[in-house]
């Protein structure tokens, strides 16, 4: 497809998904939200680049093949749990630390959130390892 | 005074969730009937739209606000079934 309105509005779009996605994807402990949402939306503005550019350029801003964000999700979700075990506490544990941030107040990391993360890179990785190629064709 | 605001703040929303859903309906029938595709197309996006409208009024109604993300993810996808179904309306017509 070769449209010139479609092309400048994903432009405006993509970043915009993406942060919306990122957005969902730190909201998601406490309110709706969470690694799996923000994954779908971040893989759906990356099917609406491939849309308006061609599959192989989306897979290009990707920057990654979709599968390796897959084997990188896995392997983060496997680290964020095992990570209670180094702390010697059984297996998937939340380890939270306090961060103090000067202006904003006291930040709550955790092994959760990286499982969250986890579950985003898997998600957008599957999604689009299923649709670029059906896209391709 | 603020009793008052309350009840025509729900009046209005009533109203609007009542011609959504007539308009869902209407929407529907052209969904069901539409003797082309691009007809179906368009009254699909058309739901989408309608469903964004609804969303949002019902939020008001019962003041979640957490609803309007989720109106938010619906006007985005609408958007992108729409393009898909273009996409794919474009290159039949070049095939034939």
């Amino acid at each position: 497809m070769n449209s010139l309105i479609l092309r400048v509005a994903t432009r405006f779009m993509l970043p915009l998904l993406l942060l919306f996605s990122v957005f969902l994807l730190l909201r998601g402990h406490n309110e709706p939200g969470g690694g799996f949402s923000g994954g779908l939306v971040a893989a759906s503005a990356f099917v609406l680049y491939g849309f308006a550019f061609g599959a192989a350029e989306a897979g290009h801003a990707l920057g990654a093949d979709p599968r390796r964000l897959i084997g990188a999700g896995l392997l983060l979700a496997v680290g964020s749990g095992s990570a209670a075990l180094l702390a010697e506490q059984p297996l998937m544990t939340g380890l939270w630390a306090v961060v103090a941030v000067p202006g904003f107040g006291d930040l709550h990391l955790g092994t959760p959130l990286l499982f969250d993360v986890a579950v985003y890179l898997v998600v957008v990785g599957v999604t689009l390892s299923i649709v670029l190629p059906l896209a391709e064709e | 005074m603020s009793l008052y605001a309350v009840t025509l703040l729900e009046g209005a929303v009533t109203l609007a969730l009542a011609m959504s859903g007539l308009a869902l309906f209407l929407a529907f029938f052209r969904l069901v009937r539409g003797p082309s595709l691009p007809d179906r197309v368009v009254a699909l996006d058309l739901i989408g739209v309608i469903a964004v409208g609804v969303i949002a009024a019902y939020d008001i109604l019962t003041e979640q606000p957490v609803l309007l993300d989720a109106a938010t993810v619906v006007a985005l996808v609408a958007f992108l079934g729409t393009v898909a179904f273009a996409h794919y309306v474009e290159r039949r017509k070049q095939d034939e």
